[in-house]
């Protein structure tokens, strides 16, 4: 597990260039995440990555493509500081783990944490250092344990009808 | 008291409501992924709901958008969506939205393209969402959203001449930067907000995302009334916030201090003054849904009258939808962007997101009427977009270099 940071304000169109917006497979846009301002993410990304941001990460366009993209690319979890909403909602949506937590000047790239989503904390383990984190609101909860909306729709089958 | 967003979604901001929306929008880059999430639910489509676009890359760039657009008209025709948008009959899909009457007061609409909140110029409650929840909405009609508070920004006063209504706007960015709405609504007022033309709100609510916004919403008034009469399917109600509706913030701007503003590259927050400028431009892009509207259009024709663009520079126009392509040579602002040795072509997409018609190569500078200017935005990485208003990239076009347009003393 490799910890991969971004700085404030990332937009979907550095997560997944638009020229590779012509197929919605999470592992065909996992080839391109981040092209264009980090080429070496796509090839040296592994199954449990974290990505850690700062503030508005995933903002700009509403395609689903930039959270399949870091699905596709094996990414556990995005924690940053605050999330624009409509990646927000996407990730929760396909299942995406989101967790927002203002660490990104704690965290290095060579740490490793681990996250316990009931309690809320993040533990750096190179540091020795807790952060608490505020977890999601319940529905949410609820909607990324499902596996996304759409497995949460087919459980709930009167609901939402 | 309930403002605009609360009294649409019926819930008080922070609440976790479920909707019932009136129309859920997909183009071609999103319906595809919508529809293919729509079949594992295995459910009935609300297909009077659903209105498809073909916009982003159409006419087909290549062949895997050619394989794009076509796995999308086929689920248009395997479904039965009467509200289906070929190329040669629609345009940019919120423009679309607008001219055919989808759009009204007091609705709910959701699209699956982040500029969706367009709408929120005729009084909607209108906001971006992914494919899935698009997938979501199609079968059931619904969906969740968590009701958002809201921000109140009043511009009173008169907009000097060449200002537009995206000079209000990367103004607000720029003040509150592009996080500075994240998860809120906006609401708009003022004497510079009721004096502006149906388009010029258009373009600021379109982009109100820009700074985070879920929705960006202007109180409807005669003219967005005028401008539905005929058009509208269906009846709609109009809804106004309540005298003490509780804000999140009020922000003040006085429009007489507003000047031609450019977003730099990289941000739509990065804004300055145009006349503050000497950058050489090698593109000038005068489109997208933000201002390739037949007002937007006359701005520009206007200033290229009788005009050339500089040959140290390239200029294209790209009406927003098929309608505003026919109005505009009817006018004669085609001829005159012809004459000016301006490229036209048919509405699309286009460069406004690096699709076609337009890219920029290494190092090239476009200034564009469009609504981001992120890295590789419009093609190369190493390229960049200054954002403006249509006046200010017809001046740009001509002087070679970013122009405000007084300079021109027109």
């Amino acid at each position: 597990m490799r910890i991969w940071k971004f700085a404030d304000n990332i937009d979907t169109d550095q997560i997944i260039p638009a020229e590779y917006l012509t197929t919605g497979d999470a592992k065909k846009l996992a080839a391109n995440a981040f092209a264009k301002v980090r080429p070496e993410f796509s090839k040296e990304v592994k199954e449990g990555d974290i990505i850690v941001s700062g503030e508005n990460f995933g903002c700009g366009s509403s395609r689903e493509h930039a959270p399949r993209a870091l699905l596709g690319a094996g990414i556990s979890c995005v924690i940053a500081k605050s999330f624009a909403r409509i990646f927000f909602r996407n990730s929760i949506n396909i299942g995406l783990q989101l967790l927002e937590a203002d660490v990104f000047d704690r965290i290095e790239e060579r740490d490793e944490i681990e996250i316990n989503f009931e309690d809320g904390v993040i533990m750096n383990h190179t540091k020795k250092e807790d952060y608490k984190f505020k977890p999601l609101p319940e529905f949410m909860q609820k909607l990324l344990e499902s596996g996304g909306l759409i497995p949460y729709i087919k459980m709930q089958n009167s609901h939402l009808r | 008291m309930p403002t605009i967003a609360e009294k649409i979604l019926s819930g008080m901001a922070g609440e976790i409501v479920e909707c019932e929306v009136d129309y859920i929008m997909v183009n071609d880059v999103t319906g595809v992924p919508a529809f293919e999430v729509f079949e594992k639910l295995e459910r009935g489509m609300k297909k009077e709901k659903v209105v498809v676009i073909q916009d982003h890359y159409v006419p087909n760039k290549d062949v895997a958008s050619a394989e794009q657009a076509n796995a999308l008209r086929n689920y248009a025709r395997r479904y039965g969506i009467e509200n289906y948008y070929e190329i040669g009959k629609g345009g940019v899909c919120h423009q679309v939205m607008i001219e055919e009457g989808f759009a009204a007061p007091g609705r709910l609409i959701i699209g699956a393209d982040s500029h969706t909140c367009s709408y929120g110029a005729l009084g909607a409650f209108s906001t971006g969402v992914g494919s899935t929840e698009a997938a979501a909405a199609m079968a059931t009609g619904r969906l969740w959203f968590k009701v958002p508070a809201t921000q109140k920004f009043v511009i009173n006063g008169d907009l000097k001449r060449y200002v537009m209504g995206k000079d209000i706007i990367l103004h607000v960015i720029g003040d509150i930067g592009v996080s500075g709405s994240l998860y809120n609504s906006q609401e708009f007022y003022g004497t510079a907000i009721n004096n502006l033309n149906l388009s010029d709100r258009i373009t600021i609510s379109n982009m109100t995302v820009e700074a985070g916004a879920k929705a960006g919403i202007i109180p409807p008034d005669e003219k967005v009334f005028d401008f539905l009469r005929g058009r509208v399917r269906g009846e709609y109600k109009a809804v106004y916030a309540d005298t003490g509706s509780e804000y999140e913030e009020v922000f003040e701007y006085d429009a007489s201090e507003i000047v031609p503003t450019v977003a730099k590259p990289f941000s739509p927050d990065n804004t300055v003054p145009a006349s503050e400028l000497d950058v050489p431009i090698d593109q000038a892009y005068l489109g997208s849904c933000t201002n390739g509207r037949i007002e937007d259009l006359r701005v520009a024709a206007e200033i290229l009258r009788g005009k050339k663009v500089n040959t140290e520079a390239r200029m294209i126009v790209v009406p927003a939808s098929e309608n505003v392509f026919k109005q505009a040579i009817e006018e004669g602002l085609i001829q005159i962007f012809l004459e000016a040795d301006v490229f036209v072509c048919g509405p699309t997409c286009g460069a406004c997101l690096g699709g076609h018609m337009g890219v920029l190569a290494k190092g090239e500078k476009c200034i564009s009427t469009t609504n981001r200017n992120f890295i590789g935005r419009m093609g190369h990485k190493d390229s960049e977009v200054y954002l403006a208003n249509p006046a200010v990239v017809a001046a740009s076009a001509i002087k070679g270099r970013i122009t405000d347009p007084a300079e021109l003393g027109i």
